[in-house]
């Protein structure tokens, strides 16, 4: 059963079949959805027509944003810094991930949330550092969303201040408008993608509060002019930080650390 | 690519629409589309059309209404309005900006019967 909306586990991949009996059979307790308008205008066109018009005027991605909103609550109230790792394919997240893990777990309690569309192939490396991961395949999805994830939770049981990557499916698009709950969204950059990569894919540039810069042990045989490409990111957004480091060689890697642990720190601060 | 998402929230939407508001039908739908949401409107249109087949929505018109992109520029201290994520102030040349409105996806309204 799913905390959040009630839902039986069968029922999550088949929420959007376009059977409207399926939706009458619906006997959940959304009612953390119903944020329409009761007081909505129910004018009566004259002459045989039925038409009348509603105004509604709610957000299109309202119901994933509930679902986030309960995720975030539940890693506050656990202490858990949770991070939505973002990239194209083949940025080297999941590299990053088991060195950062291996670096890691001895001191930190740590979880992996896999999204891709097809195969348990990074669950599994991760599994080999042994750290516990989920893998959750999208299927034809483009991203993970917040009930997925809000599901990947309960199968988990994270430990409290502990940290919890979600690896979302590569892709620079989709997953930018996704809010998982995650405190950031860290978007990873290889050296061997073009600088110009965050004016070509503002949105999930924006989005972010972390920009990696990987792979760079590979900057002497390459043309990428990392400045620039620091520059692009900083137009799109002027609040994001910067690290750059090569999860292969090992350089830049203690900045990430760092960070991580300064991060998971301020979990456990209660504000007023 | 995630048109195909948006549309499939959209119909949700609608569905519990149906149930609270007693309608059997929805005939237009109006949305309210940000410059700088990341929604490519041809792709919403295309993805709609197939996502609403079969359901209460089967055949409705979609009606965009598009909202301009606006951020507010530090060091000018007002609000200006841009096209892309990645645009300078149109009057500084900064890029020191915030966007405040015009990244929205919203359903406004509906004809239903």
């Amino acid at each position: 059963m799913c905390g959040v909306c009630g839902c039986g586990e069968s029922q999550i991949h088949s929420h959007h079949d376009d059977e409207l009996e399926h939706v009458h059979d619906h006997h959940h307790t959304h009612h953390h959805e119903h944020h329409h308008d009761h007081q909505a205008e129910h004018s009566h066109a004259p002459g045989l027509s039925q038409s009348r018009m509603v105004q509604i005027e709610q957000d299109i991605l309202a119901k994933n944003n509930q679902y986030a909103g309960e995720n975030r609550r539940y890693f506050g109230e656990h202490s858990i810094l949770a991070l939505n790792l973002v990239s194209s394919p083949g940025s080297g997240k999941t590299t990053l991930l088991t060195e950062t893990i291996s670096r890691l777990k001895n001191e930190i309690e740590m979880a992996v949330i896999e999204g891709d569309q097809q195969t348990a192939r990074d669950a599994e490396r991760i599994r080999a550092t042994g750290v516990q991961a989920l893998q959750i395949n999208t299927g034809k999805g483009c991203h993970l969303d917040a009930h997925r994830v809000g599901h990947g939770l309960e199968s988990l049981q994270l430990k409290d201040h502990s940290l919890l990557f979600i690896e979302n499916v590569g892709n620079l698009v989709c997953p930018a408008a996704f809010d998982l709950g995650e405190a950031h969204k860290v978007v990873i950059l290889s050296v061997t993608e073009g600088e110009d990569k965050p004016i070509k894919y503002p949105d999930m540039f924006h989005a972010a509060d972390l920009m990696i810069l990987n792979k760079i042990d590979l900057l002497p045989h390459l043309d990428f002019d990392s400045r620039q490409c620091i520059q692009y990111a900083k137009q799109v957004n002027p609040r994001i930080k910067v690290l750059s480091l090569s999860a292969k060689t090992g350089e830049g890697m203690d900045n990430w650390l760092r960070w991580l642990k300064a991060e998971l720190e301020l979990q456990l601060i209660e504000y007023v | 690519m995630h048109e195909m998402s948006l549309c499939e929230s959209v119909l949700q939407i609608l569905e519990q629409q149906a149930k609270a508001q007693q309608f059997y039908k929805v005939k237009t739908v109006w949305l309210e589309i940000g410059a700088l949401s990341g929604v490519e409107i041809e792709a919403l249109r295309f993805s709609f059309d197939m996502v609403v087949q079969g359901s209460i929505a089967d055949g409705a018109r979609l009606e965009i209404i598009e909202a301009a992109g606006q951020a507010w520029c530090l060091p000018c201290g007002r609000n200006v309005v841009i096209q892309q994520l990645y645009d300078q102030c149109p009057h500084c040349g900064s890029h020191q900006l915030q966007v405040n409105a015009g990244d929205q996806m919203r359903i406004k309204e509906l004809e239903v019967e």
